[in-house]
């Protein structure tokens, strides 16, 4: 069979081995990324989204450090038992500033994509401290360190520059002003706390860890944990014009 | 150190000579300047690697006088196994630790007081220190080590370079040290089989640069005109898992003095470049690399050909060529456009030809000599390793339908189905090969005892049998649950339900990975018994009778 004769040049050849190996591996990776950067239907058209807070981002920066992930996914799939459970299904435009993306892979715990507002300040703050005094059957680890840390400010305006970087729209002002606005959100009567409703007019500002004395880990990760799937008002997301 | 008389520093020795002295400066800078603990931290360790390094690098230049290595040695092939050495001693080591880890966090989900709600200890670290010291630190340095061998003995020529080889093996490790106290340590990515940070990335790179060079750089030099098969599947390995690694961790560090980094992707093209880059891990990674193993390893010890010449060309274009489009089945009825599920799942179906093609090459070069799985543990280990291989390869494809992925999909069952295809294919392929590998490095007659070999292959099957079977109910269990509705149209069970009903099975599946542990524990006795006790092969000595081997 000549055909079969014909591999023989990649047989005898490194150089052309290595090229056919290229060329094979690298078609399906252009096929399967390049078309979600170009095609408009890939990110849905939303109102109220918008960038992390210096101290969400923090609170994000922990989650991820933690390996929160590892147990909860952010993302609800179109299925009623999920809508019914978690809420409305995951929008691609959700996620859009999460570098990188929080979706997850595993439900050892469940869905976060939605728990913002749904427990208060308080609840988080029992639950990441010690998770079974609140749900007796939980196999969670507890995290009560978080408490004690002071949640580290001082790189976070690298932190947002960064961001600004790869892609997500911090003001110059969000960005100068990083490190006040960290403490404002967690310290709702200081001036600070003003300042930041300004730049930051939809985010809300409250004593997360319920010590307001400091500005600790456990204010940035509640902060953050409450601030997920509220962004976009379903009440006048429009399902059917953002339809694939 | 008989002679002083020493010529010239070479050109390899000086270029990373002074590439790690500059590395080392510039770590020193580094540790000196951040603010970063954990960032001074593994400065300090670059630092201290580069500059043991160095003085390594002149001690052996003042110690050979400066004599070239002989490519030959009476008309044999004058092979360079000390790497090689090297990275099967590493894989045993990393293995057990590995497996180790992945047991306390297994217990962890049985009894989470074992969390000691302390953040060195929690599951959230641990786990990313398991997946990557079982995937990267024992599978890398297994494939390392095999790729060293396989392509020497079969070019039938020494690998290049002196320090390069030793470059490659030992800053591979030096990368797995870094991830892994770095995970312990608060530093991830949060990207599953890509967590380590954009330091120890860029030092990966570097690293792998040197090893294609290596692995190229032998091809370059074979005696043989033709390109073993194990080598393409090899070189497929080395190519693609650079085009990932980079486009997977192309980021953006906060400051050169912090470890952490922001990667260009995110949401939805984030989702799809990771699981890209996640599910060819696995192709390739732990597919690709462990075929060539296969490939090389089974013919050898059961002393038959591979079976079919067109089959192993047919099925590696085909495996390269549509492993690559399977990613998108990680994320199924997800913000991913369907499109992309659709073409993810549909070639995740194609794909169980090429990969059920690898599986019958491997099985039946077995033909004419079947009785060998009675007589050769190790054989019997590589065979049914390329039996998972095939469950694996069907239950994958199985998987990767939206149906049944909408079950599937969060729950246990995916990972009943990962450590299926890495203890059983991964596992006990890596295994097999060690088992091959150890006499023939050192120069033994044969491994110090079979029935050791036979106890860890019953041990282990039984523990991998154990956890899937486990993960299985509980993986399907969860997914009925979640989406059971009672008759009055409300959802049956609130979460934390289903949490409850898994910790049976959290415990069966713990015992499962203990008998694995307990089976790689008899396996490092048995090897480290054959390199100290074991009968020296070639009866170099006088002979005194016939010594009866070690039972």
């Amino acid at each position: 069979m000549s055909a079969w004769k014909k591999h023989e040049i990649f047989e005898k050849n490194s150089f052309v081995l290595l090229v056919g190996i290229l060329v094979a591996v690298a078609v399906g990776g252009l096929v399967e990324i390049a078309p979600l950067f170009y095609l408009k239907s890939t990110i849905e058209k939303t109102e109220g989204m918008r960038p992390y807070t210096p101290l969400e981002l923090a609170g994000r920066d922990i989650y991820i450090r933690e390996g929160c992930y590892l147990c909860h996914s952010q993302m609800i799939r179109p299925m009623r038992d999920e809508l019914e459970r978690y809420g409305h299904f995951s929008l691609a435009a959700e996620s859009m500033y999460d570098h990188p993306f929080q979706w997850g892979s595993k439900r050892t715990g469940p869905d976060l994509a939605r728990v913002g507002g749904k427990y208060s300040d308080d609840w988080h703050v029992e639950h990441l401290i010690d998770p079974r005094s609140l749900v007796p059957a939980s196999i969670m680890p507890g995290y009560p360190f978080l408490a004690e840390n002071r949640v580290n400010a001082r790189d976070i305006k690298a932190h947002l520059s960064a961001n600004a970087i790869v892609g997500v729209p911090y003001t110059e002002d969000q960005i100068e002003n990083a490190v006040p606005d960290l403490r404002g959100q967690a310290m709702p009567d200081s001036d600070a706390a003003y300042d930041f409703e300004e730049r930051w007019p939809d985010a809300k500002v409250r004593d997360f860890d319920g010590n307001p004395r400091e500005v600790t880990e456990m204010d940035a990760l509640v902060a953050y944990l409450q601030v997920l799937g509220t962004m976009v008002d379903f009440s006048i997301y429009d399902d059917a014009a953002n339809a694939r | 150190m008989a002679q002083q008389k020493t010529g010239l520093v070479s050109l390899e020795e000086g270029g990373f000579a002074i590439f790690l002295v500059l590395l080392a400066f510039a770590c020193i800078i580094i540790a000196g300047k951040t603010f970063d603990q954990v960032m001074a931290f593994h400065a300090g360790l670059g630092a201290l690697f580069a500059a043991v390094s160095v003085f390594l690098i002149f001690k052996n230049f003042f110690d050979d006088g400066g004599e070239p290595i002989p490519a030959e040695i009476d008309g044999k092939p004058n092979y360079n196994m000390g790497p090689v050495k090297f990275g099967t001693i590493a894989a045993m080591f990393w293995g057990l630790a590995g497996f180790t880890v992945g047991l306390v966090i297994a217990l962890q989900l049985a009894w989470p007081a074992l969390n000691f709600d302390l953040p060195w200890t929690n599951f959230g670290r641990l786990r990313p220190l398991h997946t990557s010291a079982v995937i990267f630190a024992f599978g890398g340095n297994v494939l390392l080590a095999t790729s060293m061998y396989v392509v020497q003995r079969t070019c039938r020529v020494r690998m290049p370079g002196k320090i390069l080889p030793w470059f490659v093996i030992l800053g591979y490790n030096v990368f797995i040290v870094i991830a892994g106290t770095g995970y312990l340590l608060g530093v991830t990515q949060s990207k599953e089989y890509a967590e380590p940070e954009w330091y120890a990335d860029l030092w990966l790179t570097i690293v792998w640069v040197m090893y294609l060079l290596l692995f190229l750089g032998t091809l370059w030099k074979r005696k043989e005109p033709h390109i073993y098969v194990a080598n393409w599947f090899y070189l497929a390995f080395i190519v693609t898992i650079a085009m990932l690694h980079i486009t997977n961790n192309l980021t953006i560090p906060v400051s050169i003095y912090s470890t952490k980094s922001y990667i260009v992707w995110s949401g939805v093209q984030d989702a799809m470049v990771q699981w890209w880059y996640g599910h060819n891990a696995v192709g390739f990674f732990l597919t690709a690399g462990f075929l060539a193993i296969m490939y090389y390893f089974i013919p050898k010890q059961a002393d038959r050909p591979v079976y079919s010449y067109r089959l192993s060309i047919v099925h590696f274009w085909a495996l390269i060529f549509i492993y690559i489009w399977a990613g998108p089945h990680h994320l199924h009825y997800t913000a991913l456009p369907q499109w992309a599920s659709t073409l993810g799942a549909t070639f995740s179906i194609i794909l169980w030809m090429p990969s059920w093609g690898g599986m019958i090459n491997g099985l039946m070069t077995l033909s004419g000599a079947w009785d060998k799985l009675r007589t050769d543990p190790v054989l019997r280990m590589m065979v049914v390793s390329v039996a998972f291989y095939g469950m694996s390869t069907f239950e994958g494809p199985l998987m990767s339908l939206r149906s049944v992925n909408s079950l599937s999909h969060y729950t246990d069952w995916t990972i009943g189905h990962v450590h299926s295809g890495a203890l059983g294919w991964v596992g006990y392929i890596s295994f097999g090969a060690i088992y091959c590998l150890v006499p023939w490095l050192w120069n033994k007659r044969g491994l110090y005892s079979l029935k050791l070999v036979n106890w860890h292959f019953w041990l282990s099957t039984l523990g991998i049998v154990l956890y899937i079977t486990a993960m299985w109910v509980s993986g399907i269990m969860q997914g009925l649950m979640w989406r059971a509705y009672d008759s009055l149209g409300f959802l049956e069970y609130s979460f934390v339900e289903t949490v409850e009903a898994m910790h049976p099975f959290y415990i069966i599946r713990a015992l499962g990975g203990a008998l694995f542990v307990v089976g790689a524990v008899i396996m490092a006795y048995n090897l480290w018994m054959t390199v100290r006790h074991g009968e020296a092969e070639e009866a170099d000595t006088t002979p005194v009778g016939s010594l009866a081997p070690a039972e």
